[in-house]
């Protein structure tokens, strides 16, 4: 037993050491995407470092449309990190044997999305070296009034749960050991209930608001799950055909079924969701509609948001269609199509779509529109490579590990 | 063997190469935080939260403050800490009846808490409303034309110093609360610059600081305190305290003194005898927006 607990402190150095060494190894497509990627990030990083420098009157926001592309994004990638449940679901509570052999890859996905996420919050602060004071005990943490300070403790939370039961399984296979379930089962149940309270707060953030008519409704937290187990499976499918191609990694057929089975529901869910939003504001109009007016019909010559709402309309109705009739299902590049397309049109309902028209009208009614500057599209587009930087990595360095396992041996 | 171990070694060596390639990019990315990480000093960065300083650690902050507007404003100024008074609760009472559209009021209360010129921010935003309704939604902000206008009234807005105020719930640190004589103040020294305050406001009464603030030096308004109006940092919200500067001594807002019509009525509730208490005593008062909850300080009148 003692020289057991030693040897993890010789291991363990050795097992990140080695996890460091196959993060940075690949051929000559893996470093060209990687440079690409850091080049991007780099971008990015250095818009944001000017934003901090001059003052957030570089960004497209105002003090009528106080949050913008930023939140947006972030919205929108909790969905996604909430999404990887929908792997661990049935791998875990189902005993769906493929799904376990693969559900590592929701896991590792959800780790990324939520650095995302975390990133996406800091390059809204308006002083971001004051982070410390949002820091329990050290600074005045406004919990459980303030939602924010929640979303900081679920968002957190979740991102640990994963990385330990990541970092947990791969590095008993580094020792090629067999995991003992102890260790991580009672996590994955947890990670199960923390993906919907994680997305459930991120509601609520905005839910909660009784100023702002567009957000304030009951709806808005099921809506948001309903999304996000549309982004999660839809990102996840793609991402396992590429998988496929460009590793040798034994992705089987069935999880990639499940996937769309569980998106032919939640994508129709998802939109009669919208459909009943929608009918509510427009059936009964006045005050009620005015922001669902101005973000699908303009108002007063204001039409910022139409074309952005109507190609989400589109992608949503197109990929639906395709997962609903098994004959198109069945042809993979057109399904990879309807994919992209849906990942897009959520990207937009619940980023701009949502963010946006929850300050127009402002609470004062007046109509003041916002179009994000080329700082925020750098800023995003850094945050997003640094994402896959993180998914890239992540996945060279588990699965090539998380193959040598022997099958089905850590079943819970 | 050796090859492999050639290889290798190469392979380490170019890996090495591309890491500190990396690491000076990302250095010279991140530069022009590096500036911003100089200018601000270890006692700024390290400061207290404002209810938890003792008197003499908040004399240092305040000398500190006029030592920076100083230096970044060429403005000789004072900074005091004002305190709540015991016994004295605000409330203000706005006549719409009598209320002309002029918005010196809006003109005042950008000079005396020392709002950036550029943008000619203040906390005070006038609607001019259609005569016969009340829905805000045909109301103009932004009107550029004499006053008053036939078949219009004026409805000026600023900070109802909410009794439940939605913008201190959803803080969350902490920087803005409602202090004992009923203003909700902000900690500029302690917001982060979320901005969640000012989603939350239903009033549209916050106002962040996109950058610094600009003003010429002449211009500065050197009867400053902590929480009302010294010259806010950039990037965080601000609002306005009831000018708590001057009220706390027993002056009178910056925005009523201006109003040239009489239109606005400033008090203790408290005081039996204090003309707000006769204006909501003898008046049809409401205020905006009642259905929230948010149980305003800020009442409006008609005089018939």
């Amino acid at each position: 037993m003692q020289t057991k607990a030693d040897s993890h402190w010789v291991s363990y150095p050795r097992f990140l050491a080695r996890a460091l060494w196959s993060a940075t190894d690949g051929g000559v497509t893996f470093y060209a995407w990687m440079t690409g990627l850091t080049a991007i990030a780099l971008v990015g990083a250095h818009a944001w470092a000017t934003q901090v420098a001059q003052g957030m009157a570089l960004t497209g926001m105002s003090d009528h449309v106080s949050w913008g592309l930023y939140i947006a994004n972030f919205t929108f990638v909790v969905g996604l990190a909430a999404g990887g449940v929908m792997m661990v679901i049935p791998a875990y509570l189902y005993r769906d044997h493929d799904m376990h052999d693969v559900v590592i890859v929701g896991e590792l996905l959800a780790i990324a999305a939520l650095i995302m996420a975390l990133l996406f919050v800091v390059v809204d602060l308006g002083r971001p070296d004051r982070f410390w004071h949002l820091i329990p005990l050290i600074g005045r943490f406004h919990w459980p009034i303030s939602m924010l300070t929640w979303d900081v403790v679920v968002l957190n939370g979740y991102l640990l749960i994963n990385l330990h039961i990541c970092g947990y399984l791969v590095y008993m296979r580094y020792l090629g050991r067999t995991p003992d379930p102890r260790w991580y089962v009672p996590f994955v149940m947890i990670s199960i209930a923390w993906a919907i309270s994680v997305h459930t707060v991120t509601a609520f953030l905005y839910g909660g608001l009784g100023g702002r008519p567009f957000w304030n409704t009951a709806l808005l937290a099921p809506r948001f799950l309903a999304s996000a187990f549309v982004t999660g499976p839809a990102f996840l499918v793609l991402l396992l055909q590429i998988v496929r191609r460009v590793t040798t990694f034994r992705v089987p057929e069935s999880p990639i079924r499940t996937l769309i089975a569980v998106m032919r529901v939640t994508v129709l869910v998802n939109l009669f969701m919208v459909f009943a939003e929608v009918f509510t504001a427009f059936y009964t109009g006045g005050a009620h509609a005015t922001a669902a007016r101005y973000l699908y019909f303009g108002m007063h010559g204001a039409t910022g948001l139409v074309p952005w709402i109507w190609s989400a309309v589109a992608l949503n109705l197109f990929g639906a269609v395709v997962l609903l009739v098994p004959a198109l299902t069945r042809r993979t590049a057109l399904l990879d199509v309807a994919l992209v397309g849906i990942f897009v049109g959520v990207w937009i309902e619940k980023g701009m779509g949502l963010i946006i028209p929850g300050f127009i009208p402002s609470t004062l009614h007046e109509i003041v529109e916002y179009v994000p500057s080329l700082i925020e599209w750098r800023v995003t587009a850094g945050i997003w490579a640094l994402g896959l930087m993180v998914l890239t990595i992540a996945l060279k360095v588990a699965l090539p590990w998380m193959q040598t396992a022997p099958a089905h041996s850590h079943d819970g | 063997m050796s090859e492999s171990q050639d290889f290798v070694s190469r392979r380490t060596m170019l890996k090495t190469a591309g890491a500190t390639l990396g690491a000076a990019a990302f250095a010279r990315a991140l530069a022009p935080v590096a500036e911003v990480v100089e200018e601000l000093g270890a006692e700024e960065f390290l400061q207290k939260h404002y209810r938890e300083m003792t008197p003499a650690e908040l004399e240092v902050v305040l000398r500190r403050i006029e030592a920076d507007a100083l230096e970044n404003y060429g403005a000789e100024v004072h900074v005091r800490d004002v305190r709540p008074r015991e016994g004295v609760q605000f409330g203000y009472a706005l006549n719409l009846s009598v209320c002309i559209g002029c918005r010196r009021c809006a003109d005042a209360c950008h000079r005396e808490n020392n709002h950036d010129r550029r943008t000619n921010q203040s906390y005070i935003r006038v609607l001019e409303m259609q005569q016969g309704s009340f829905d805000m939604e045909h109301g103009d902000a932004t009107y550029d034309h004499a006053v008053p206008q036939p078949g219009k009234y004026y409805m000026p807005v600023q900070c109802q110093q909410c009794d439940n105020p939605p913008c201190v719930d959803v803080c969350p640190v902490e920087a803005t609360w409602k202090e004992r004589d009923g203003i909700v103040v902000v900690d500029y020294d302690w917001c982060i610059g979320c901005r969640y305050c000012e989603a939350a406001c239903p009033y549209h009464a916050r106002r962040f600081n996109w950058e610094a603030p600009e003003i010429p030096a002449e211009e500065v308004n050197p009867d400053q305190a902590y929480l009302s109006n010294r010259i806010r940092p950039q990037g965080v919200m601000e609002k306005c305290t009831f000018c708590l500067h001057r009220t706390r001594e027993g002056r009178l807002p910056a925005c009523l003194e201006a109003c040239p019509t009489g239109a606005r009525v400033f008090g203790n509730l408290l005081d039996p005898s204090s003309e707000i208490r006769w204006v909501l005593a003898n008046k049809r008062v409401f205020v905006l927006k009642e259905e929230l909850g948010t149980r305003p300080r800020f009442f409006y009148f008609f005089d018939e």
